[in-house]
């Protein structure tokens, strides 16, 4: 198998995936591995998800070349402007996708995970529009970072439950959703949000969110009549990387680089870098790269992007890694910030803080291409994300906030 | 001691507690309190941080022996005190400690200490190829679930690789005591029953005598984890925990033993 392939039937991309999940998900797990297959081959199902894209999310997303920002970077910067997508994300292609299987296959009730609430929010959106029951799982600990999202998902109409097991994150909303899905698999589909847990999601998330790819890859050959010398993308589960990798990994001469959570420094162990520091084993349905001590157990992540705050990363990264298609890097909360700030005061863009990694991820990269190639590179970032949901932790960050007396 | 022993003309009481809670040599205590109030297959859970398939009750215990520092290593002394005592001891683990410590090392050390085998709750036979090797090398026991969701098919091929028992789930969801047993698991006990003579064994939900003889009336094995787990969860102190542990140990196998 080469990396443009994968995975194969058992849901291998090399030796990472699979699923390790109890024996009660397989039959689901089964049936959502021929129902998504048939769907994007069924014209009819096709063309509705194109034209909810069109019509209803705004797609296809805008290349947008960054000139001010790319006299500060020393390279030519291109945005995919997911950011502008319905819901401010690149999420919003796999809701809307995983939501139209969701009554293709005659199920009623949606239930989603999320950590900083984009995804909840992307899936309680997509619910109210299909009309489908939604609950969304959500760590207590995010549940208060990310208030704000609470409120918007219960204003769609999405029951919220804030999750106290454990560290109170995104692992723990994952584990809840699971455990829901165990009793509730006859009528209700875990859309999960990212390109991780068992076999078929990460290859049926990455079906769905390619499109952000195959877009770009257009659009650059319109606008440059070339493709760029790099793609760069934050990394916490990974969906957003994978969605504008995929359709450049058989072209060899572009570059991939995905950009991990740093935290506070890798060498502190406050971080969320999963290949970069972490080890192949089995977490949430699949084996992948994961942060965990020298007994298994999972160790806490942090990040100050919640949305990164995840101790794993998709199987298909784990191996786009191994086979060095793909080059991950840490970058830390205060180079992305520096980062989300650049991009405020050159371009009038509020980046998510997600975003902001795989922009600051860019920045560092633009000299080490410029010396290689002995020119000026073309660096394509994909902005997944709008930073409307991310101000409060920026505003205290940056000390914006007007003191009570 | 595999655990074919345990089973002969009427059906046995399998008692699940974790590893480490309320503390290391606190737990072998409670497990051998059990054994001696008439359990006949002991499940020694290890403790993990995320416990997909069971509920709030052995999640909380699990959490807190996590918290107090347990090791992998001081599951195996545990598996070791009990096995001690003559009764067949099972594991219950989530799959990434194994593979962390090592699938050889861990069926290694398992089978010195005298254990039994593994319950495996999020490793299906399909993912299995490297345990099933070492516990074949080692004689171990393998204990994979079936669930009333499986097909005729997964459960024929899963049946096939199990030694020991069958551990059917009588409801589709997690861990924990219910008010009324489900009526699922008959339909799935026969029908595992019609692809293997392995015995077969019905968890999730019993927490008292008059459930767990509803279950012995038509399973060979009635497995209870959370309401045993609740005894040490709820107690006042370790020795009261114990006592009440006692009490709903005899109760079930009273329950059990018709």
């Amino acid at each position: 198998m080469t990396t443009t392939e994968g995975p194969d039937t058992r849901g291998y991309f090399g030796v990472y995936g699979g699923r390790f999940v109890p024996e009660a998900l397989i039959a689901a797990l089964d049936e959502l591995d021929v129902e998504y297959r048939k769907a994007l081959s069924d014209k009819e199902f096709v063309g509705e998800l194109e034209r909810m894209g069109r019509d209803y999310a705004g797609l296809p997303s805008l290349l947008y070349e960054a000139r001010r920002l790319s006299e500060k970077a020393g390279a030519r910067i291109l945005l995919k402007r997911e950011d502008l997508n319905h819901t401010g994300a690149h999420k919003v292609r796999n809701v809307l996708g995983q939501a139209l299987l969701t009554k293709r296959m005659g199920k009623r009730r949606v239930i989603a995970e999320t950590g900083a609430g984009q995804h909840g929010v992307a899936t309680a959106t997509a619910a109210a529009y299909l009309d489908l029951e939604c609950t969304v799982y959500m760590g207590e600990e995010d549940t208060r970072r990310q208030a704000l999202n609470v409120a918007r998902m219960r204003m769609l109409g999405a029951e919220v439950v804030s999750v106290k097991s454990g560290s109170r994150t995104l692992k723990d909303a994952m584990n809840e959703a699971f455990r829901d899905w165990v009793a509730s698999v006859d009528y209700t589909h875990y859309v999960v949000g990212s390109v991780g847990g068992p076999h078929p999601f990460p290859a049926m998330v990455r079906d769905f969110v390619r499109g952000i790819g195959v877009e770009a890859r257009a659009q650059s050959l319109e606008l440059l009549d070339r493709l760029p010398d790099a793609v760069c993308a934050c990394v916490g589960g990974g969906s957003n990387a994978l969605g504008i990798f995929h359709a450049f990994i058989p072209d060899a001469d572009v570059r991939l680089f995905g950009f991990e959570a740093g935290g506070d420094g890798v060498e502190t162990g406050r971080h969320a870098a999963a290949i970069t520091a972490g080890g192949a084993g089995v977490l949430h349905g699949a084996r992948t790269y994961l942060l965990q001590d020298e007994d298994g157990q999972t160790i806490e992540s942090h990040s100050i992007s919640a949305g990164l705050d995840y101790p794993a990363v998709g199987p298909e990264h784990a191996w786009l890694s191994d086979t060095g298609r793909a080059t991950y890097e840490p970058v830390t909360d205060a180079e992305a910030m520096q980062a989300f700030r650049l991009l405020c005061r050159t371009e009038g863009i509020i980046p998510a803080i997600e975003s902001a990694h795989g922009l600051a991820g860019a920045l560092r990269i633009a000299p080490r291409l410029a010396t290689e190639l002995g020119r000026e590179p073309i660096v394509l970032v994909n902005l997944s994300g709008r930073g409307d949901k991310d101000m409060e932790t920026a505003a205290k960050w940056f000390g914006l906030l007007e003191e009570k007396s | 001691m595999t655990v074919a022993s345990a089973f002969g003309s009427r059906p046995v009481l399998v008692g699940y507690l974790p590893a480490g809670y309320p503390s290391v040599p606190g737990a072998i205590d409670a497990i051998k309190a059990m054994v001696d109030a008439g359990v006949d297959i002991v499940e020694i859970g290890l403790p993990y941080s995320d416990p997909v398939i069971d509920g709030p009750v052995i999640q909380a215990a699990s959490q807190a022996a996590l918290d107090r520092g347990v090791r992998t290593s001081d599951l195996i002394h545990t598996v070791e005190a009990v096995a001690a005592t003559g009764v067949p001891t099972l594991v219950m683990t989530y799959w990434n400690p194994v593979l962390r410590y090592g699938v050889d090392r861990f069926a290694t050390d398992l089978a010195n200490a005298g254990g039994a085998g593994l319950i495996t709750p999020d490793l299906i036979p399909d993912e299995a190829a490297d345990w099933l090797a070492v516990a074949d090398k080692h004689n171990l026991d393998k204990v994979f679930l079936v669930s009333p969701s499986s097909t005729d098919a997964r459960i024929a091929s899963t049946v096939a690789v199990c030694r020991g028992f069958v551990y059917a789930t009588s409801v589709m969801g997690v861990t924990g005591a219910r008010a009324q047993t489900s009526n699922a698991a008959p339909t799935l006990v026969s029908r595992v029953r019609q692809v293997t003579d392995l015995p077969v064994g019905v968890g999730l939900g019993v927490s008292n005598g008059e459930q767990a003889a509803e279950v012995a009336s038509f399973a060979d094995a009635v497995i209870v984890g959370s309401a045993l787990v609740r005894c040490l969860l709820d107690a006042e102190d370790e020795a009261a925990g114990v006592r009440a542990l006692v009490a709903l140990t005899e109760d079930l196998a009273a329950g059990v033993r018709g």
